[in-house]
Formats: C-alpha cells, structure tokens, sequence
C-alpha cells in the first residue's frame, strides 16, 4: 500500500485548510492578546474562522476534490462533498451564535477548538475505514469536551464537561473493543470489505458482542437511549453555543455515519427488526434503541422545566426518529437520514440561537424566563415559534417531511420483508410524536401566551445571532414547502456514488 | 382557478395582517376582512364556474417529490365545492363577529386567516401528502387562537383539543403511509388510490384507524369530548370557525380517505360507526339539555348535530351520503350563527353565559335583535321545515332508514331531544315566562352595547344562507350528487351497491 501524500492533502484539502484557519485564528489572537479590547478580539477570531469555512465550503464546491485513498481512509466524492458543505455551514452558525461569548476571555482558543472539532466531523464523514473513523470521531469528541467546559467559572459547565468526557471515554473503549471483535470476524477495516468479509456469516456471538458494542459507542454519539444520560447535562451546562454545536454539528456527522456504516459494513449482518420476525442481526438492535429513544426522550422531556434540557430530551427523541431510517428503508437509508439529521440540525442550531440570546439578557433558560417573549421580540419569537413546531413535526415546516420521509423509508418493502414489516416502528413513532405535541405546544404557551415579567427589557440579538436565527427559520419553512430543493441534490449524490435506490 | 386563489389571499391576507402591527387593530380586522371576503368571492366564483361537473376537476397539478410520488394537486367535485362556500361563509361572518378584537389583534386575525387557508387546502386537496399537510396547518392556529384570546379555562380546552386532533391526525398520518405502502402504486394521488381495490384484509384494520382518526375531530362519540370544552373556551370567532368548519374537516377526511379508498372497511365496520354516531346524537342532546352554561348548549349540540354527519357517512349509501355533505353545510352555517349570537351577542355584553344569570336579564327586550336571530336560529338548529337543517337530517334518515333502521330510529329519538333542548335554552335566555330583572346580581348591563352593524351583516348572513339553502336545496344537491356519481366514489358505489 503506497501513500501518496499529494493525494491525501488533496483529498483533504477542506479540512486542511480549516486547520490552518484554526491556527491563524491561534496566531492573529495571541498578537492581539496585549493591544485590542476583548470584544475586538472576538470579532476578528470569529471574522477569521467564519471566514476559513465559508472558503472551505467554495473550495468543496468549486474544486471538488475528487477520489479515495488507499484503505477508504479518505473518501472524497459528491456525497461526502454534500455533507462536509453541511458540516462547514453549521460550524459557520456556531460561531455566528458565539458573537456574545463572554463566558471565556480566551476567544482565540475557543474558535480554534471549534473549527478543529469541525474538522473531525468532517473526516467522520469523509472516510470508509474504521481505524480513521476512530481516530475522526475522537478528534470530534475531544474538541467537544473541550467545548463543554469552556465557561471555566461556571461550575455547571465543569460538570457537563466532566460528563459528557467521562461518559464518551467509556464509548468510545466500547466502540473500540467492540470494532476490533467485528474486524475479527470480517478480517477487514474497510467498510466494504467489512460487509464482503461479513456476507453469509452465522451471527455467532463474538460477532453480536461486537455489533452491541460498536452500538454502544455510536449510539452515545447521537445520544440514543439507553447511552443518552449525558446529553441533558451537557446541554444545559455547556455555553449555548457549544450546545448548539453538540446539537447540530455532530450529529449531521454521526449520523451520516451510522448510516453509511449501516450500509456498507452491516447490510449482510442486518438480520430483520420485522414485527413477529425478529431475525438476530444489526438493525434489531437499532430498532430497540431507536424505539426506546422516541419514547424515553419524549416521555422525559414532559417533565423539564428548562428550555435547554428540554431541547436535549427532544434531540433523544430525534435520534430514535433518525435510526428508524436506519431500520428501515435498505439501500435509501442513507438517504433518509441524512436528510433527517441535516434539517434537524438546522432547526435545532437556530433553536438554540434563540435561546442563547433569551439566556443573554434574561438570565437563564427556564421556561420562566421565555415568558411573553412574542411582546418582547415578536420577531425572534416568530423565528422560535416556526422551528419549535418544526421540531414538532407540523406541515409545511421541514420537520415535517423529514418524519414523513423517514417513516415512508421504513415502510418500503427491502428484500424478503413486506412493506408492514416495520409499520410497529412506525407507529409508535408517530404515536410519541403525539407527546412531543404536548411539550413543543407547552413551551409556546409561554411564549406566545403568558404575559412577560412586568420589569422585562426588550430582547434584541447581535447581527451574528440574527443572520443564525433568520437563515435557519427560512429554511426551515422553504425546504418544508419544497423539499426537493434539498432531496434533489442529496439523491443526485447518492445516485454518483451508487448508494441512491 | 379561482379555488387556488381562495388559498393564496388567505395565506396571503396572513402574513399582511400580522405585518400591520399590534398598534392598528382597526387596519388589521379590515385588511383581514377584505381578504376573507375576497376568500368567499373567489370560492363562490369558483364553485359557479364549476357547476356540477360529471366527477374531478383538475385546477392545478404539479409534481412537488416527484421521488416519492408526491404532487401538488388541487382540484375539486361537488362537495368539495359545498364545502368551499361553507368556508368562505364561516369565514366572512366569523370575522364580522369578532370586529371587537382588540387585543394583538393582527396575530389574531393572522392566526384566523392561516386557519382559513389550511380550511380551504383540505377541500381542494387531492392528494394525500398535501391534503395531511393542510389538515396539521389548520390545528396549530386552533391552539392559540383559544389559548390566548379564549375565555374559561382557556388553556385546558385549548391543549385538550389540540392533543385530540393530533392523536387524530397521527392515526391517520399511520393509515396515510400504509395505504401508501400497500398499494405499492408508488403514489399519493387521491383519484388514483380510490380506483384501486386494496387487500380486504388490509382495509378492515386500516379503515377504523383512519375513519376514527378523522371522526374524533368531527365529535365522534366516545372521543367528543374535547369538542364542547373545546368550544366554550374558544373566542366567538374560534367556536364558530370550529363548529363552522373544523370539524367538518374530520368528515370531510373520513368521506374522502376513509369511505373513497377504503370502500370495504367502510362496509365492513359500517354497523359500528352508525352505532357510535347514533349514541352521540342522542347522548350529546341528553347532556345538552341539562347544562347550565349558555355556550355548553351548543357545543353539544354541536356534537349531536355532527352525529348525523357521521351517520350518513357510516351508513354510505346514496341518501346517507347526500345528506352528510349537505349537513355539514347547513350545520357550519347554523352553528356558527348559534356561537355568533352566544359569544358576541350576548356573553361580550352581559360577561355571563349561566343561564340562572341571563333568565334575569330580560334579554329579550334589551338586546331584540339578538333575540329575534336567536329564535330563528333555533328553529333552524331543531331541523324545521323550511330551512338547511331539515333536508340534511332527513336525507340522513332516510338513507339510515335503509340499512340501519335501529340507528335511524335513535336518530329521530335524537331530533326529538334537539327539540328539547333547544327549545329550552331559547326560553330560559330569551325568553323566561317572568323576566325578573337584575335578579340575585347578574346584571352588569344597565345599558348594553347596541347590536353593531357588522354582527347584523354576519347574522342575516348566515340565516339568509340557511334560509336559502332550506327553500331551495336544489342547487346544493346537485353538485353534491354530481359528485357522488363521479368515479372517485366509483369503489364505494361498487361495494355498497348503489349507483
């Protein structure tokens, strides 16, 4: 196997270029330290890291790297193009929201961290090899660790860092321990050659031990019950924009891979998750979390009292949605959570937008302090009103159709099984959707309905917040009235790669 | 033409009322009445450019996911069109019944005006991804309607409708997607899935879920109960509408995915459903005629009334049919009235809706003209001879008599009690044998606000078209029956053996 270093630094020329932007941003901060107040120093750190990104996202689109290492360790093609743009765009809404930082005087470091964390995203995306999977996704991990803590004296931010790394150090040993088992089996690192080394194998146990413990693992990353006890804690701790980081950034990323994963390296191990057909296999156990996530992370999220929380229940409870397309849906599977995962993200980075900027001046993000919010700022709760019933689920709005789609992908017939096979799936999908309703209509109550404090001052975001907000709500509601506008060109890329149905 | 436009200028009229600000209520209830009233002409244009045509009439199709067989496909028959004027009616008087809005007025006439246009979008909606998008779109506003500008225990009966119509919708949304899948068609288009037999064993689970998950916001009993909680915390505006038109959009759903696709389920469980809409006929009069709030009368009257709704539906067959489009056509109208005259006209007035309260006010001679539309109102609400309420109850009866007659005698059991009740709310609020005044301190109006211009305009409104539609029928059936015998209904015809 001869590496060609000219060939990975053009297949990775995106990332590498978020690098340097990183350690520019590292360089101009530290010249800055002595000379420029703090509010300069962060409006050119998060000038410069936007800026790296948005030229990142040009670079993919224009010069479209194109082409595979040796081992799948570095995949470019349009589809990985596609998700790394997405990646690229809501790390760009990260740092938008991060305009009021004040919670850290080390700016430099904290877009550093995150444009780094962006770039391990984008390698979980761009890659087919387990071994760079590993080693991508703790790059992700870490600078989100990182992230969470990043409020030093906020001793909740503490405990959500310390969370949030104690729980994935654990998940990622058990996602480890768990590929190496699978790799014992297939005798590949490859997905490819994972799903050719696994075609017609028995499910002995060594094999079920692996595949549970790779569940484990990645089911942390996209917090899916039973591995989701972090993510309430780090939601709420961590600064807002890191949440939304959290929220959005890596799930995009993790999802993408589970579904690529799912595809390319399970697909012979899949066994069936067919009601009254259980086959032993992959996409049972999915189906298992996926059920349980939809129903612990909407049942718990009737409970909170803090929008923050509440949001990290829901993204549970989004997880289980995402992983019926897992289940379900075959060769389209990737298609439909992408799609999912994508539109999530972005409602959920501009619902966090919105909360960031009620937690700047109002002090926190009970649901107390979201009272009357459409007197204070009818616009940011307009913008908060269309994305929480997008996360709801009601039409037009892109929540919606990406439900909609997900729960068509699982009722496809694939192979052997019937278009009823995963209808239990789906139903209870759609029957705790009706609990979301509950909370989601419970916290616009306060928004819409309650009266605002009586000594309340108007809330006004910055620019960056705005552009988050605004961009975030008029895609939600143009993709949810036509979402072949994004379908169009994800399915174009699934087709170039062959992975389209 | 002219129905799509019906959807533009309400989505339209939408987002410029909310545009006009909170500080101009007076432009945010013109602007909202301009559009609803150009809402009625263009569905009024459209229905009469219609006629009755022989089945479907295609306005405006569309690929929208062409991936998924998804399309944008607007198109109407003759009940759609009945029920395009029923909206364009509830709309218009609706909004003259709430020109006291003051209140962040624009978002209430924004929210109303969305309402109106999802309204609309599931009467022209023939396909079943945009005909479930506009049915969700027209829930939401319901919630905040009566949850800010509600009155008693607003945010309960605005949380508990909201919930019911969504275990509604997802029940359906459930029954959608297997359709979808068992027909293997790759397709939403309603024409087409009517034309296809599914399996018989399929239907006969699928069809109680869709049919029920559309007849709990129709009132169907046991699940009606969000309907009168519902209703009494509703602003006027919101009851009416609600009465009016939302909960025909449950029929309408259970008329056009439950009996159109399903015809066999609809046959098979088709003893049931009578049974269930004749239990609520009856019950819902029973608790009417024993509730000591004004706006309780009518919110299950409003149940029993829709009860003969569902009847027709369940019992399928030409008469049934006929007689549930054009119920809910004459029940929207009178209905609407019926909350008009309670909210605006009396409760905005008098701040009581208990009828010990109002027995003391002499109503009657304060407030004439609420009390003349009111009688006439009753009259019509008790299905009397001469207006819409009559000929639809009685092509229900009839066409219940010929499968169900059990269900048909209850039924009638039922028009007795609406009698009943009706009569008595009219003669305790209205009309009490000795008006002691201001007895036992309800009196808090010595001098009651006269009847304004814009409640008389929506009052003679709706009793003219009730009138109307009472003497002359004609028109209305015919596109009714035009579509009927249209090859959408094709299956069911088949199936149940009428023609």
């Amino acid at each position: 196997m001869v590496v060609n270093y000219a060939q990975l630094a053009w297949l990775a020329s995106a990332e590498v270029l978020l690098v340097i932007t990183a350690l520019a941003v590292l360089a101009v901060d530290l010249k800055l330290r002595s000379s420029a107040t703090p509010e300069r120093r962060r409006s050119v750190a998060l000038g410069l890291g936007a800026t790296g990104c948005a030229l990142g996202i040009v670079w993919l689109l224009v010069a479209a790297p194109d082409g595979s290492a040796p081992g799948g360790m570095l995949v470019s093609d349009a589809l990985t193009r596609l998700v790394k743009v997405i990646l690229l765009a809501l790390t760009v809404g990260t740092l938008g929201l991060s305009g009021r930082s004040t919670f850290t005087p080390h700016v430099g470091e904290y877009v550093a961290v995150i444009l780094l964390g962006g770039v391990g995203m984008m390698l979980i995306a761009g890659t087919e090899n387990v071994l760079m999977m590993f080693l991508a996704l703790e790059l992700a991990s870490l600078s989100l660790y990182i992230l969470a803590g990043f409020a030093k004296r906020d001793p909740r931010s503490m405990e959500a860092a310390l969370k949030y790394f104690l729980f994935g150090g654990m998940a990622a040993a058990f996602l480890l321990f768990g590929l190496s088992f699978v790799y014992g089996v297939s005798g590949s690192i490859e997905f490819r050659g994972m799903g050719a080394g696994l075609a017609g194998q028995k499910m002995i146990p060594l094999l079920l031990v692996g595949l549970v413990m790779v569940l484990v693992g990645l089911g942390f990353k996209v917090a899916a019950v039973p591995f989701h006890f972090w993510a309430p804690d780090a939601y709420e701790g961590a600064p807002t924009p890191v949440a939304a980081f959290i929220a959005a950034g890596s799930k995009v990323a993790a999802f993408f891979l589970v579904a690529k994963l799912s595809l390319l390296a399970f697909a012979q191990v899949g066994g069936s998750a067919a009601w009254g057909a259980f086959v032993p296999g992959w996409t049972p156990l999915v189906a298992v979390v996926a059920a349980a996530s939809m129903l612990v992370g909407n049942f718990a999220a009737l409970a909170q009292r803090n929008v923050k929380r509440l949001l990290a229940y829901s993204a549970v409870a989004h997880a289980g949605y995402a992983l019926v397309g897992v289940v379900g849906a075959g060769s389209g599977s990737v298609a439909t959570v992408t799609f999912y995962a994508a539109t999530y993200a972005v409602t959920a980075l501009g619902a966090f937008g919105v909360v960031g900027v009620v937690e700047a001046v109002a002090g926190g993000s009970d649901f107390s302090h979201f009272a009357g919010l459409s007197r204070r700022s009818p616009g940011l709760a307009l913008a908060f009103g269309i994305l929480v019933l997008s996360l709801a689920g009601i039409p037009p709005l892109v929540g919606f159709f990406a439900k909609f789609y997900v729960f068509l992908g699982a009722l496809t017939p694939v192979g052997g099984q019937g278009p009823m096979a995963l209808l239990w799936l789906v139903g209870l999908g759609i029957a705790t959707t009706c609990v979301s309703f509950y909370y989601y209509l419970r916290l616009l109550k306060v928004v819409f309905v309650e009266d605002p404090p009586a000594d309340s001052r108007t809330i006004s975001p910055g620019v960056g917040e705005w552009a988050v907000v605004v961009v975030t709500t008029v895609l939600v509601v143009l993709v949810g009235c036509a979402p072949a506008l994004f379908l169009g060109p994800l399915q174009a890329a699934l087709a170039s790669v062959g992975l389209g149905r | 033409m002219f129905f799509l436009l019906t959807i533009v200028v309400s989505l339209a009229g939408a987002l410029g009322v909310y545009l006009v600000g909170s500080r101009r209520p007076e432009g945010a209830r013109r602007l909202a009445l301009a559009a609803a009233v150009a809402g009625l002409v263009f569905a009024v244009a459209g229905a009469v450019q219609l006629g009755a045509p022989k089945g479907l009439v295609t306005q405006v199709r569309m690929p929208w996911v062409p991936s998924l067989g998804i399309e944008f496909h607007l198109a109407a028959d003759g009940v759609s069109s009945v029920l395009v004027l029923l909206a364009g009616i509830a709309s218009v008087s609706g909004i003259l019944f709430s020109w006291n809005v003051e209140r962040r007025a624009n978002e209430f006439f924004a929210l109303y005006l969305l309402l109106i246009a999802g309204v609309y979008g599931v009467f022209l909606s023939f396909d079943l991804f945009q005909f479930f998008a506009f049915y969700e779109l027209a829930i939401v506003p319901k919630y905040f309607l009566i949850a800010i500008w509600g009155s008693t225990r607003r945010e309960y009966g605005a949380m508990k409708l909201a919930l019911y119509s969504f275990i509604g919708s997802a029940m359906v949304l459930v029954g959608v997607l297997a359709i979808y899948a068992v027909s293997g068609l790759h397709t939403f288009d309603l024409t087409r899935l009517a034309g296809t037999s599914l399996p018989i064993g399929f239907q006969v689970w699928a069809f109680p879920l869709v049919f029920v998950g559309f007849a709990i916001l129709a009132g169907l009993w046991p699940f009606h109960t969000w309907a009168p909680t519902g209703h009494v915390a509703a602003p006027t505006a919101a009851s009416m509408l609600l009465a009016g038109v939302v909960m025909k959009l449950g029929a309408y759903g259970a008329l056009r995915v439950g009996l159109m696709v399903m015809p066999a389920g609809a046959k098979y469980w088709g003893a049931t459903m009578a049974a269930l809409a004749a239990t609520g006929i009856v019950y819902a009069a029973l608790v009417a005629l024993v509730q000591q709030d004004f706006k309780f009368v009518i919110g299950y009257s409003s149940v029993s009334h829709m009860g003969f709704v569902l009847l027709g539906l369940a019992v399928a067959n030409r008469a049934g049919l006929a007689g549930a489009v054009l119920q809910m056509f004459s029940h929207g109208v009178i209905a609407g009235l019926l909350f008009g005259v309670v909210g605006r006209m009396v409760y905005d007035r008098t701040h009581t809706r208990e009828l010990s309260m109002l027995e003391g006010l002499g109503l009657a001679r304060r407030l004439p003209f609420a009390a003349g539309v009111f009688t006439l109102a009753s009259v019509a609400s008790m299905g009397l001879p001469g207006f819409s309420g009559f000929v639809a109850e009685l092509q229900v009866l009839g066409g219940a008599w010929q499968r169900f007659p059990v269900a048909a005698l209850a039924a009638g059991v039922g028009v007795v009690l609406s009698v009943a009740f009706t009569l008595r709310v009219l003669q305790r609020s209205f009309l009490p044998d000795a008006p002691t005044v201001a007895a036992a301190g309800g009196g808090s109006m010595e001098h009651p606000e006269p009847i304004t211009i814009p409640e008389k305009l929506g009052a003679v409104m709706l009793l003219g078209t009730s009138l109307a539609v009472g003497l002359y029928p004609r028109v209305l059936l015919e596109w009714i029956d035009s579509g009927l015998a249209g090859p959408l209904f094709g299956g069911l015809r088949r199936v149940m053996g009428w023609s």
